[in-house]
């Protein structure tokens, strides 16, 4: 029977891991809802994998529990497993088989018979059709990629762990498959996703964890960590700069030609611009950049602004 | 059981794509071994009454089977370790029970389906009986149970290929060679007659071998009793590798 509470698909409580002298997780507390469409991320050796392995059952903690759907990964392993598919970051496969007895078999370790008009929907979702009858080592890397997101689906989780899924995937497949993870996501599955693509995570996960060091250096909804780390950058090309106030110079810098001004929020660029004016500097240029997650991502890693994790969901 | 069931559909499938070289091969190796030595002993050796090419065939039967199923459960986990592929069995709701029942059963079957095929070529060139069939079926699953729980274990174990390799040819390949498969082990001297007594892979073969000609060199109720004490003992062993997740989950 599920331990804890139903809303949570995924829990896991004071995690750790040691490989050896390495501490691959370190105390992770995580809850992710049923139906978010979650981020995590992190440099490489930050011990996302690791996680993911925990949350699949590929690897026991030293310490700690975690729960899908509230079953105990360890002690309920069976049903555990069941609500789970796990898109693997390496690209493997088995050769003997064509794609469509990939899918048979895969359906069959979870009990399923009979399962040939979903997995032709998942095979149409993820063009894989023409290639169902098609052995395994005859696919493009990017088709055996597809062939590991149909296999995690084929039992219908409810939450999909993807481990990376685009790295090394043409524009044209990550767009379809974004597109199809976005539909599942909006029937109600949970998404894990990880990925080294920021912009791919600002735009798709609502929440996201960082990792680092094997602990959760950050954890928020996207757009509070856009936002509390937001900075806006004013690059402005100026004339006769050393007429400049020294209120200006003072939080400014020069590179190639242009000065450059951190600004807390955009309601600072009009007292700006006008001080520069009033000084008789007319100013030839003007650039505006805003934080993305990149550099969320960079401030966070760089540890000299963590944002600390909020009471985890 | 459908995990099980399923596994079991994918080791047979697995070793089946490819049956010119886990199947009709080791037939081919069998037939070469029996027209060798019949050729140069044929004429020369009798044991126990029987021609020395009909004694030959079972022994050939055996070591088929011992050595087919040790390769089928082992070559697969290896190959499934090495490329990774083994996740897709690790993630689903499979126990470690089905696990290890599906990749003996696989490995008896490839066992059962060589050692047949070398019966059915082998045949031609001797005069078989079949005296006492059941202690055929029980020694031939035997034989392929037990090899097929040491080639998990082994699978399991190692870490390359080459490992594998070693197992196979410094233990497997010498115990088999070695168990009297070519000769009655009471033309030995008396110190390896004894060391003879100590190879598992002896009274499998002479078992199979009193279930054709009703004639061993000991009771076949003792060599099912070894048998069964083997299998016990390496089954139980596999048992705990795979429940403990040792090289399988970290």
């Amino acid at each position: 029977m599920p331990s804890t509470a139903m809303n949570a698909a995924v829990s896991i409580q004071r995690v750790s891991k040691r490989f050896g002298r390495v501490q691959a997780l370190d105390g992770v507390c995580l809850e992710i809802g049923a139906g978010e469409f979650f981020g995590l991320l992190g440099p490489n050796g930050a011990g996302k994998t690791t996680l993911i392995s925990c949350l699949a059952g590929l690897t026991r903690p030293d310490s700690g529990k975690v729960s899908v759907k509230g079953f105990d990964v360890q002690d309920d392993y069976r049903q555990a497993r069941r609500q789970l598919g796990v898109v693997p970051q390496e690209l493997v496969f088995d050769p003997f088989f064509t794609v469509r007895e990939t899918l048979r078999i895969q359906s069959g370790y979870f009990g399923l018979r009979g399962n040939d008009d979903w997995i032709d929907e998942i095979l149409e979702n993820l063009d894989l059709t023409a290639k169902a009858e098609t052995n395994m080592r005859h696919l493009s890397g990017g088709m055996k990629r597809r062939v590991l997101v149909a296999q995690a689906l084929v039992h219908r989780p409810p939450v999909i762990v993807l481990d990376e899924p685009t790295a090394g995937v043409d524009v044209e497949l990550r767009q379809g498959l974004w597109q199809f993870v976005r539909r599942l996501n909006g029937e109600g599955h949970t998404v894990i996703l990880t990925t080294h693509y920021l912009e791919e995570a600002e735009a798709l996960c609502a929440r996201i964890a960082m990792l680092k060091q094997g602990r959760v250096v950050a954890l928020d909804s996207t757009r509070h960590l856009l936002e509390r780390f937001s900075v806006h950058k004013l690059s402005l090309r100026v004339e006769a700069a050393d007429r400049l106030p020294e209120a200006v110079t003072r939080r400014a810098s020069f590179s190639e030609g242009y000065l450059n001004v951190l600004l807390g929020g955009v309601e600072e660029v009009e007292p700006l611009l006008a001080a520069i004016r009033q000084a008789g500097c007319p100013i030839r240029d003007m650039r505006m950049n805003t934080t993305d997650l990149e550099d969320v991502f960079i401030e966070v890693m760089s540890g000299q602004d963590a944002a600390r994790p909020e009471a985890a969901r | 059981m459908s995990g099980f069931r399923t596994l079991l559909y994918k080791e047979v499938l697995r070793f089946w794509k490819v049956a010119f070289q886990t199947v009709a091969a080791p037939v081919l190796t069998a037939l070469l071994y029996l027209l060798i030595f019949a050729h140069v002993l044929e004429n020369r050796i009798e044991i126990n009454n029987l021609r020395y090419t009909a004694f030959l065939v079972p022994g050939l039967v055996m070591m088929s089977v011992l050595q087919n199923a040790f390769a089928n459960s082992s070559s697969s986990l290896i190959q499934a370790k090495v490329t990774g592929s083994i996740i897709f069995v690790l993630l689903p709701p499979i126990s470690y029970g089905e696990f290890f029942l599906a990749y003996v059963g696989a490995a008896v079957l490839r066992g059962a389906m060589v050692g047949l095929g070398v019966l059915a070529v082998t045949a031609c060139f001797a005069p078989l009986q079949f005296v006492a069939p059941w202690w055929i079926f029980a020694f031939a699953l035997a034989g392929g149970a037990i090899m097929g729980s040491l080639g998990l274990i082994a699978g399991v174990w190692a870490d390359k290929f080459d490992q594998l390799s070693a197992f196979q040819n410094f233990l497997i390949l010498p115990l088999t060679m070695l168990s009297g498969v070519f000769y009655s082990i009471h033309s030995l001297p008396p110190f390896w007659q004894k060391a003879s007594h100590l190879n598992p892979f002896f009274y499998l073969i002479d078992g199979l071998r009193y279930g054709f000609f009703g004639v061993s060199d000991v009771s076949p109720f003792i060599s099912l009793a070894v048998s069964a004490a083997a299998f016990l003992a390496v089954g139980v062993g596999a048992l705990r590798l795979l429940r403990s997740g040792y090289k399988l989950r970290y």
